[in-house]
């Protein structure tokens, strides 16, 4: 075994260590600190650099160590936190978070911006850790030389001022008493193992309860203890210092080890000879693996597993087929007689009822709270509004509305597209509000709930709106198609448009025109849409309606000739029998269908697939009124079957993309059914009709070639 | 008839003898590598997919997986294309997909050693040689050995998406 098989563990652990941190970072009163979160901030900094450390990983460690000096003071009230301060510190769980990428890519960091960090975090020290003592200018001007070496290749070296600065107060022989309670041999002949590492063992004594070891070394309490937790439950270890005096200094009470920790960076540089004892604590990081997993299972057990996509997906798929083999039966069994196969159909109907559970149970799995989405806008909130001088509050409402994993994913981008088009040009500065009779803050909110299928997330602002005479105007401006008859909703919509933007000026945050229509196709490839509802002077609300998963999905079936598809439900509108008076021929062989005054271009399904057998007249089949991209069809089919949920089929996966399909599924009796595409139904049946205009061009040859049968 | 004698396994064993899955189409008697093949299936409960060229049948449910099937009699002009029960679905794994085809009947599974494949000829079978690997000559019989891996992601065959496409 390979110490690199337990990177992805550290990884893994760091990044949320990294979350917690930001959370308690951005909740953080900085009137009024609370000394919990400075603390769990301080842990968690602690945390990574215990981790880095192991696994030398030594940007990240010193980036960590220097970060987590600065919390000290703070959690001691030595350094008295302003907005601008804890700036500074998220863009330093930024740094960590590019540091720990850029190792797990097994690339070195950015020396750089490591440089540049450390620059910000000394000056951060020198100028703001509060006069307690005059020597504190001096271990905060110590530091950066020490940090230098760090640059340097030499990895020991430059381990060499962090171990230090963290240790004891007294450099060459501090005893420390380590004492595990209910460690059974073989992990405690690790632990002694690891503990060699750190220095001289003295004495060890005791039995699987309790086992106590005496250690003379130069590490402090706390960094032994976060090491042997690599290997055993934090509760298992206890250390003291071994002279009575200093009982529990190390670990109970902060107070004078910070104290002392004040002093490291001064002692470190007067005394470069504890290297020779550092130099050690590169060798265990070999023999660490050994021992983690066990712990690792053991806290895998308690809560979570992590599982990869592909086997969620391949239960999703299998139950998928159970539940087809189960309708299969179903239908075999409905034709049987009643009573004397009662039990067997009473078991038919108790196994629909349990596939449905498992299916619904099964489907859970992919399904994530929108609080992963929610919780990295305060983030975004805050930097944005801060860059505009613009107050803004921020509410969030139906974080435990879950949601496919895959959508989650792809969710996150628009939407903090659409968070900062609001932060900029929804919301107005705050003398604007004023004077228009609002609060000063802007408050923004964003929200998700379930509706039928669907899962509805808004942004919403009390803004400004939007100014239509603006959008008309520019819209002119950009050479589209406008008029003032337009309906809202309408000109809404013009906003998505490429390279589109009313902002009077373009600013760092927005105002390019790219993005509102790259938004839009996102969605659109999530089988989604937008809509934007607005009202001058009291904000706006755009709204996404996304299916709930991309892996089932809500169907209408219909029959062609003899042949069955399935329209995806959401496009469906309604459904009619077209009369004569209301089909009109356009000019060519166009044809439109008029449904209350809107005059919709008819597809013919049959045609643009070529179905044979199916019914040409179009007053005897009948129209399905659906939507797509934005605009609506009249569909002509032949019968309306029915609704269900059908699971989706990839047809790329074996075969290639087929126009006019966006899938396929499988139904009740095994056999495949294609999921149609309303709009590349119509530009297939548009391209047909002007091709048997022009007498079959040899190029549409291949895709108008019937398979005849 | 057994043709599994121990001489065959052993020679089969030996790194240089491949074995061929044979199938026929038409009077013609073709062979793939059997490492290719996944399964045999009767023909049956086929979807057409509209716009498609004639020789792809559609596709068909493989317990959930979508395969697409290809009449390789249609795509090589044969005369007589029928689909009854004897008709079979040889269902292949090429280049990570999983495709079916539809040949006019299996025969028999044949171990041929290095000495027994000759070069492909350049004209005389329905098949273009491009997607030939050779000929197999087997005392009375001759069998075209095909490439099927080339045969099925060829721009022709029209199965996968062509970059530029």
């Amino acid at each position: 075994m390979d110490i690199t098989d337990f990177y992805d563990t550290f990884f893994e652990e760091a990044q949320e260590l990294l979350a917690d941190m930001e959370r308690h970072l951005l909740e953080l009163d900085v009137e009024e600190p609370d000394s919990e979160q400075l603390n769990a901030i301080f842990r968690t900094v602690h945390s990574i650099k215990g981790g880095a450390g192991t696994f030398g990983f030594e940007v990240l460690q010193n980036t960590a160590h220097l970060f987590e000096n600065l919390l000290d003071h703070a959690r001691h009230g030595e350094l008295t936190l302003r907005q601008d301060i804890v700036d500074v510190f998220l863009e330093t769980k930024d740094m960590l978070n590019d540091q720990l990428n850029a190792y797990r890519n097994g690339e070195e960091p950015d020396q750089e911006a490591f440089e540049r960090i450390c620059k910000t975090l000394q000056q951060l020290a020198l100028e703001e850790i509060a006069g307690s003592a005059p020597e504190n200018g001096a271990p905060a001007a110590a530091t950066p030389k020490e940090v230098a070496p760090a640059e340097e290749p030499k990895p020991e070296q430059d381990s060499t001022p962090v171990q230090t600065a963290e240790s004891g107060d007294e450099q060459a022989g501090q005893r420390l008493i380590i004492a595990f309670s209910g460690v059974n041999e073989e992990n405690r002949k690790l632990l002694v193992e690891e503990l060699e590492q750190f220095g001289t063992i003295q004495a060890q004594s005791g039995d699987d309860a309790r086992y106590e070891v005496e250690l003379e070394t130069t590490t402090s309490a706390d960094d032994i203890e976060s090491v042997m937790c690599f290997i055993i439950e934090p509760e298992q270890v206890e250390t003291r210092a071994a002279t009575p005096s200093r009982t529990e200094t190390p670990t109970k009470e902060p107070e004078p080890a910070a104290a002392t920790d004040q002093q490291q960076p001064g002692k470190a540089a007067e005394q470069p000879a504890p290297s020779v004892q550092d130099e050690k604590p590169k060798p265990p990081t070999a023999k660490k693996p050994a021992a983690k997993p066990a712990n690792k299972s053991k806290a895998g057990e308690s809560s979570s597993i992590r599982v990869s996509v592909e086997k969620v997906d391949q239960i999703i798929n299998l139950v998928g087929e159970l539940i087809i083999t189960q309708s299969m039966l179903d239908q075999t069994v409905s034709t049987l007689e009643g009573i004397t196969n009662t039990s067997l159909i009473n078991g038919m109907s108790l196994l629909q009822r349990n596939a449905r559970d498992l299916q619904e149970a099964v489907m859970s799995i992919r399904m994530i709270p929108m609080d992963f989405v929610f919780s990295r806008f305060p983030r975004v909130v805050r930097e944005t509004s801060s860059k505009l001088g613009k107050q803004i509050e921020l509410a969030t409402e139906g974080e435990s509305t879950e949601l496919d994993k895959s959508l989650t994913e792809r969710i996150i981008d628009p939407l903090t597209h659409l968070v900062r088009n609001s932060l900029d040009h929804g919301i107005e500065s705050p003398d604007e509000r004023e004077a228009a009779g609002k609060p000063r803050a802007g408050k923004l909110t964003l929200s998700a709930r379930h509706q039928g299928g669907n899962i509805i997330i808004e942004v919403s602002d009390d803004g400004a709106g939007l100014s239509r005479e603006r959008i008309l105007a520019k819209a002119r401006e950009s050479g589209l198609n406008v008029s003032d008859t337009m309906s809202d909703d309408e000109v809404w919509q013009l906003i998505f448009a490429a390279g589109f933007s009313t902002a009077k000026e373009v600013t760092d945050v927005s105002g390019r025109g790219v993005g509102m229509d790259v938004v839009k196709r996102n969605i659109q490839g999530m089988g989604g849409h937008v809509q934007i509802m607005s009202t001058p002077g009291q904000g706006t609300t755009i709204r996404i309606v996304l299916p709930l998963t991309l892996a089932i999905l809500d169907g209408m079936s219909i029959k062609v000739g003899d042949e069955v598809f399935i329209l995806p439900l959401s496009t469906v509108l309604q459904s009619m029998q077209p009369s004569k008076d209301d089909l009109y021929q356009m000019a060519g062989s166009d044809e439109v269908l008029r449904v209350r005054d809107e005059y919709l271009p008819v597809v013919a399904v049959h045609q643009a697939l070529d179905v044979a057998g199916a019914e040409t007249d179009p007053t005897r089949s009948i129209a399905v009124i659906v939507q797509g991209e934005g605009r609506r069809y009249a569909l002509l089919v032949d019968e309306l079957i029915g609704q269900q949920q059908v699971v989706v089929k990839n047809l790329e996966t074996n075969y290639r993309k087929v126009p006019g399909v966006s899938a396929a599924t499988i139904l009740g009796d095994g056999s495949v059914a294609l999921i149609l595409d309303i709009p590349g139904l119509h530009q297939l049946s548009r391209s047909k009709k002007d091709a048997h205009q022009l007498g079959s061009p040899a190029s549409d040859k291949t895709m108008l070639s019937s398979s005849g049968g | 008839m057994n043709r599994y004698s121990t001489e065959d396994i052993q020679a089969a064993a030996d790194g240089d003898n491949q074995q061929f899955l044979v199938f026929s189409l038409g009077e013609e008697e073709y062979a793939i590598d059997i490492l290719k093949v996944q399964e045999i299936l009767g023909y049956e409960n086929v979807t057409r997919i509209a716009n498609a060229p004639d020789f792809i049948k559609g596709v068909t449910n493989l317990r959930g997986i979508i395969v697409p099937i290809v009449d390789l009699r249609i795509k090589f002009n044969l005369d007589k294309v029928e689909y009854d029960g004897q008709t079979v679905v040889i269902v292949v794994n090429v280049s990570d997909r999983i495709v079916g085809i539809v040949v006019d009947g299996v025969s028999d599974v044949m171990t041929l050693t290095p000495d027994q494949i000759k070069p492909a000829p350049e004209l005389g079978v329905t098949m273009s040689s491009d997607f030939l690997s050779g000929l197999g000559s087997l005392e009375n019989r001759m069998l075209v050995l095909v490439d099927i891996d080339k045969l099925l992601t060829s721009k022709e065959m029209a199965l996968v998406e062509q970059v530029g496409e």
